[in-house]
């Protein structure tokens, strides 16, 4: 029987497109149970392929026969063994290629909708990480807000919409991935912009992200203005896109809060972050689709693969948004915190450009989930 | 510590440091002590793991220079 490669975007549109899949994760049981590839109708089984060099005999019967069986390790290799194992017993198997590195890498652009004078809004999603990162278009103009360190795919995406690339912003200064923004400046002669009040111990130069602060892309003018809502760190801005989003960064997910401890100042921050969530969003217009920095899980997504909901109908849902009582909002926000992101402190120096790792590095720093959030 | 053998396979990628590990252990006498020299950042949580699912005992590991050492007691 046969074995068969399959892409991470390959994996990305079955989740996407809500498929089923069975999914043998043959890395160690603590790295499957604290990441794995999640999907609406996915199946797992998780076996070491340590457990199985001197044979796949006793895990054939529990190997479903009506559904596409992948076999997903690390970076691939040990996948592909077990997979010629699998196969040699005569099933058919795919294997990931390129394991949980090129899944955790994958990003999946999609359309969230029209803006005026026939300008576009798309969101990149990557799966893996639970990162969404945003491309505003308009007329031959383009700005990108939270992008990923994989620069390539922003830059391809805009010279395939013939968009010059002239504004870049992060809403904060990010601990959980690596960010693109500025390299995706430098390469292309766009402003970077990150707030002032995140960037104090940078090293590179960056215009400063400030309140207020509005961008026009394009001919029409399109409008993308920044507002300060700080909380997750101490100048995260939020971002306005033609008076009917509201990118909100780290500050506010569909289902979850963000967590005001990343940079080591939860007790100082948990005050910044109700003030944003109860007043500053507050007094918008419930109208605005909320489009976030990160989705925690797979439910997060909409049927068309974004993560995009109504401000008013988080104001309903979210149960970061209901909390009545100040202290217990407090409690909430800085006690019993999930564990931190993977390397968190060694991100954070990325972001402000004091270390500069190797690329394989940065994956290694990258792996696992975001856990930005707290609910 | 006295070492009986010495794997050493640097550059290679996941399997193969296991599965080499696993063949040298074959090989051993249960008491004696296997060094796996290898590059793999991973090798640290499978060949724990591993190790312990084999019922071998992990007796020492170190991370100098990029290179990964493990001292490996057999069953």
């Amino acid at each position: 029987m046969v074995v068969i490669k399959m892409t991470a975007s390959d994996v990305a549109r079955k989740v996407i497109e809500n498929k089923e899949l069975f999914i043998l994760d043959v890395r160690n049981k603590d790295a499957f149970h604290d990441w794995k590839i999640e999907g609406h109708s996915f199946d797992y089984l998780n076996i070491p392929y340590f457990d199985l060099l001197d044979g796949v005999d006793e895990i054939l019967p529990k190997l479903p026969t009506d559904k596409d069986i992948l076999v997903v390790c690390a970076k691939e290799g040990s996948s592909l063994m077990v997979a010629e194992m699998v196969s040699e017993a005569g099933r058919d198997v795919f294997y990931l290629e390129g394991g949980m590195k090129s899944w955790s890498s994958y990003l999946e652009p999609i359309k969230v909708g029209h803006l005026t004078g026939g300008g576009e809004l798309y969101q990149f999603v990557r799966l893996g990480k639970g990162c969404l990162s945003y491309m505003v278009i308009s007329e031959g103009e383009a700005a990108i807000i939270d992008a990923v360190r994989f620069t390539d795919v922003f830059t391809n995406f805009a010279k395939e919409k013939h968009v010059e690339i002239k504004h870049v912003f992060d809403t904060h200064l990010h601990a959980d991935h690596i960010s693109g923004g500025r390299h995706i400046a430098e390469a292309t002669g766009a402003t970077y912009y990150l707030p002032s009040k995140d960037a104090e111990e940078v090293v590179f130069n960056y215009t400063p992200l400030e309140d207020g602060l509005t961008v026009e892309i394009g001919a029409s003018q399109l409008e993308v203005g920044a507002l300060y809502s700080p909380g997750h760190t101490i100048g995260s801005t939020s971002f306005i896109v033609d008076s009917r989003y509201l990118l909100t960064g780290d500050i506010l997910f569909i289902d979850s809060i963000g967590r005001p401890d990343l940079a080591g100042l939860a007790d100082d921050w948990v005050g910044d972050l109700r003030e944003t969530l109860y007043h500053r969003y507050r007094e918008l217009a419930e109208d605005l689709i909320v489009l976030p920095a990160h989705f925690m899980m797979i439910d997060e997504l909409n049927e068309d693969g974004t993560v995009a909901k109504r401000l008013g109908d988080l104001f309903a849902d979210n149960h970061g948004l209901n909390i009545e009582r100040e202290e217990e909002f407090r409690h909430t926000v800085t006690d019993h915190l999930p564990q931190q992101p993977n390397a968190y402190e060694q991100i954070r120096q990325v972001n402000m450009g004091k270390i500069l790792p190797e690329n394989d590095e940065q994956t290694e720093m990258e792996i696992g989930p975001n856990r930005c959030a707290v609910r | 510590m006295q070492v009986n053998q010495v794997l050493d396979v640097k550059g290679l990628a996941c399997p193969m440091p296991i599965v080499r590990t696993k063949k040298a252990m074959n090989a051993l006498e249960s008491g004696q002590v296997l060094e796996v020299q290898t590059t793999d950042k991973g090798a640290l949580a499978d060949l724990t793991a591993w190790s312990a699912a084999a019922g071998h005992t992990l007796l020492e590991h170190k991370d100098e220079a990029n290179i990964l050492t493990f001292y490996i007691k057999k069953a």
